[in-house]
């Protein structure tokens, strides 16, 4: 039976892979992920969960050992935080050249020196270009259902990519609130055994190398079926979606969600749990006359090129918030929305915002400030004349 | 070339061609001194002597020409000579 | 007890017309390995020679199943592939770790210790032509003192890391070295080793005739001598008691051993060497026997 429990994000996301079976876990402890290694732990320990547990010792070390498990038939998972996903940077791209389908949560968290605990999303976005797929939740729930559906889309035999489910450090990942636990009857239903020859299998009685080099004279075609695997993948994202609905009764809107975007003029775009601040936001602004709505990215890879596009081109005013920065240039997902907003027919106003770095809280009076900013700026200019800039800095570094 | 999702190969004999045109020297077994004791076939690091009827034969498609087999023969019964020199 | 039978009879797993150069002591390595424990083995190659001996994609000059990783990565790797076939009840298949010094001496130094803490059931194998041979030559750890390489031009200042001594503090199940010139005793360790459920090191000398500076056919020569001289140390030691094993139990007594010189001579690698660098090199040979000795006297107290 399935049942509600008040949960942190990270036992939720233990909850969904204890319910999807996973064969076997590697994973190095760092905060704020730790508490999902330690739940899954105490899964196995109690006959809760019959999977194994890899306690490596680094976490390069955990997705190889995701690696080799998967390539011997295992369905894995691991899950790390900053410094830990930067280790393992090597074996990121390594996991998608191989093709297997591993799933791993990511607990957003700033990156060191100096050190810092809370959530941004530098982590996750630097390991954009790698060939994951890579999704942000905004809730607890949403962590749960998308490490469920994680499984299902990365071992569908069009995609055969590995997929990171992200969610704030602590806001998430360590703040409890009701949670649909679904029925493992219901799990098992929409999620099978995984096809362990799918895309190959390490069995003596036929022998295969995976991983042998390869000269220029073939080396981009694998790269292109990488590709072309994530271009399928947005289709089976939506195809999985529909089917858990159907399943768990819970709807998901595929690459993004929009709330409240139809007929509004500006739109605010966002990923992760901050976007329910700018939901509040919006909420208040409507109310003062604005005609504004969200658009939260939910997979930012595949990048949802057609879905920014339909959403956003008709729009007077984009302003997207950053949770992250790309130093020296701007924010990650603000070049990602300029570089798609570029094919509109005609091209909306665009303001890109820095805030919330190290974990600081953007507050939905943040957003309200934000968008008030741009607007007055194209008021007053006729258009966006600093196209980008950092929000909530402190007065003793601005020069 | 029909490319595999992954990089995926198979077992396959000679993967890096006919290696026999690698040698500038050739092992020449002088089967009146051979014992068929099978030392040449143990060290052999390229899997190149074969065990036939009661003798051995090197398979000259991919022997290398290292000359491992010529420096341990206990007998002396293998020759190492430029390739090219000796038609066998 | 190995007979040439035995091995006659054993599976061939590498396929001639591979990569390797003439006289290379991975193939031969390779070879010893499917006779000892024939075909229903994986094996799990990090970045090294073995990467490219196994032949361009998409042939492969191997008969068993590889997975290529990552420089650092096998032996966590391979403790993943083993928790999987647990994990599904695929029984009797040793996963091998087949991995040059570069990748378990250095890079691959964190990974090995970590799932040899773990006691994962796997076999490491360490072929060792002391330097990184698969980039041209360059040092590393387990290059011996005096010896030239890219990178160590004038002669290796830093002694030899002593892994396997290193493994038997760790008090895993098994460790070994071994030799290419006595194939019989690397066979028998080989099998004794896969027999041991836990984690198994091998240490394999593996002289490498570009890298090393002498002609092919004097790989096995110049085996024999590394431990006829005493420079290699043939044991085994099962939780840390250690025996020693072939010529090297009646090279305990130096006057046995050959001079140092009969080997160094053979490889340019050791060409610009003074006689006082000899003596240095003695030195550290003598130190490392003494350092077995201790094990060996542990041993007989116990």
């Amino acid at each position: 039976m399935s049942r509600v429990a008040v949960l942190t994000g990270n036992h939720a996301v233990a909850y969904a892979v204890k319910l999807s079976r996973v064969d076997v876990i590697a994973a190095y402890p760092i905060t704020p992920q730790t508490t999902i290694v330690e739940k899954l732990n105490e899964f196995i320990e109690h006959g809760e969960l019959e999977a194994e547990i890899v306690h490596v010792e680094s976490e390069h070390s955990a997705l190889a050992a995701c690696v080799g498990a998967a390539a011997a038939g295992a369905r894995t998972f691991t899950a790390t935080s900053s410094q830990g996903l930067l280790y393992m940077h090597e074996m990121v791209w390594w996991a998608v050249g191989t093709r297997l389908p591993i799933v791993m949560a990511v607990v957003t968290r700033a990156i060191a020196p100096p050190w810092n605990i809370w959530s941004d999303h530098n982590d996750i976005l630097d390991q954009r270009d790698s060939g994951w797929i890579i999704s942000m939740a905004e809730t607890n729930q949403e962590a749960l259902d998308m490490t469920i559906q994680a499984f299902r889309i990365a071992e569908d035999e069009r995609v055969l990519l590995p997929v990171m489910v992200g969610l704030e450090s602590f806001i998430m990942s360590h703040t409890a609130t009701p949670v649909e636990i679904p029925d493992q009857e219901m799990v098992d239903a929409f999620l099978p055994p995984r096809n362990i020859e799918k895309p190959f299998i390490l069995d003596p009685n036929n022998p295969i190398s995976h991983g042998s080099i390869c000269g220029p004279g073939c080396y981009m075609e694998f790269r292109y079926l990488m590709h072309n695997a994530m271009r399928s993948a947005r289709k089976v994202i939506y195809e999985v979606e529909r089917e858990y609905e159907k399943i768990f009764g819970r709807h998901y809107s595929g690459l993004v969600e929009n709330y409240r975007l139809n007929d509004a003029k500006i739109a605010v775009v966002t990923l992760g749990s901050i976007a329910g601040d700018a939901k509040e936001a919006i909420d208040n602004l409507r109310s003062e006359g604005y005609s504004v709505g969200v658009l939260r990215i939910r997979y930012i890879r595949p990048l949802p090129y057609d879905e920014l596009r339909e959403n956003l081109c008709t729009k007077d005013l984009v302003v997207v918030v950053d949770r992250n920065v790309s130093m020296g240039s701007c924010g990650v997902i603000l070049t990602e929305v300029k570089s798609v907003l570029y094919d509109c027919p005609k091209k909306p106003e665009i303001k890109g915002y820095i805030a919330g770095l190290g974990g600081r809280d953007i507050t939905y009076s943040d957003f309200e400030n934000m968008v008030k900013k741009a607007y007055s700026e194209v008021e007053e200019f006729g258009k966006i004349i600093v196209p980008h800039e950092w929000f909530g800095l402190k007065n003793e570094v601005r020069c | 070339m029909k490319i595999h999702v992954t990089v995926i190969s198979k077992p396959t004999i000679g993967a890096s061609g006919k290696t026999g045109f690698w040698r500038t020297f050739k092992p020449v077994i002088d089967y009146e001194k051979c014992t068929n004791c099978l030392i040449c076939w143990l060290y052999c690091p390229e899997n190149s002597i074969e065990i036939g009827n009661g003798m051995v034969i090197i398979n000259y498609e991919f022997c290398k020409g290292c000359g491992v087999c010529a420096n341990e023969c206990p007998f002396n019964a293998i020759d190492f000579v430029p390739e090219g020199e000796y038609n066998v | 007890m190995v007979t040439i039978e035995d091995l006659v009879k054993g599976e061939e797993i590498v396929f001639p017309g591979n990569a390797a150069c003439q006289g290379c002591p991975a193939t031969l390595g390779l070879r010893f390995l499917g006779k000892a424990l024939g075909r229903n083995i994986v094996l799990v190659v990090p970045a090294s020679c073995s990467s490219i001996i196994q032949g361009p994609y998409p042939k492969l000059a191997l008969k068993v199943s590889v997975l290529n990783i990552a420089f650092a990565a096998s032996a966590a790797t391979a403790s993943g592939i083993w928790r999987a076939y647990k994990r599904r009840g695929v029984n009797g298949v040793q996963v091998v770790v087949w991995a040059g010094d570069g990748g378990t001496f250095d890079i691959g130094l964190q990974a090995l210790s970590g799932a040899a803490e773990r006691n994962e059931n796997i076999l490491y194998i360490c072929y060792d032509n002391e330097a990184y041979m698969n980039t041209g030559i360059q040092r590393s750890s387990a290059t011996p003192p005096g010896a030239w390489t890219t990178t160590t031009i004038t002669g290796k200042k830093e002694m030899k890391k002593d892994l396997s001594l290193m493994l038997i503090s760790q008090g895993i199940p098994y460790v070994a070295t071994a030799s290419l010139a006595y194939p019989f005793d690397f066979v028998e360790k080989l099998r004794k080793a896969s027999r041991i459920k836990g984690f198994k090191f091998i240490h394999l000398h593996a002289p490498c005739p570009p890298g090393w500076g002498f002609p092919p056919e004097k790989l096995i020569e110049i085996s024999r001598l590394a431990v006829l001289t005493g420079m290699w140390i043939l044991y085994e030691a099962e939780y840390g008691h250690v025996k020693l094993t072939g010529p090297s139990r009646h090279l305990i007594d130096k006057a046995k051993r050959k001079p140092i010189v009969e080997y160094i001579r053979m490889q340019k690698r050791f060409r610009h060497l003074k006689p006082e660098d000899l003596e240095k090199i003695q030195k550290h040979v003598d130190y490392s026997w003494e350092r077995i000795k201790e094990f060996l006297k542990e041993a007989d107290a116990s």
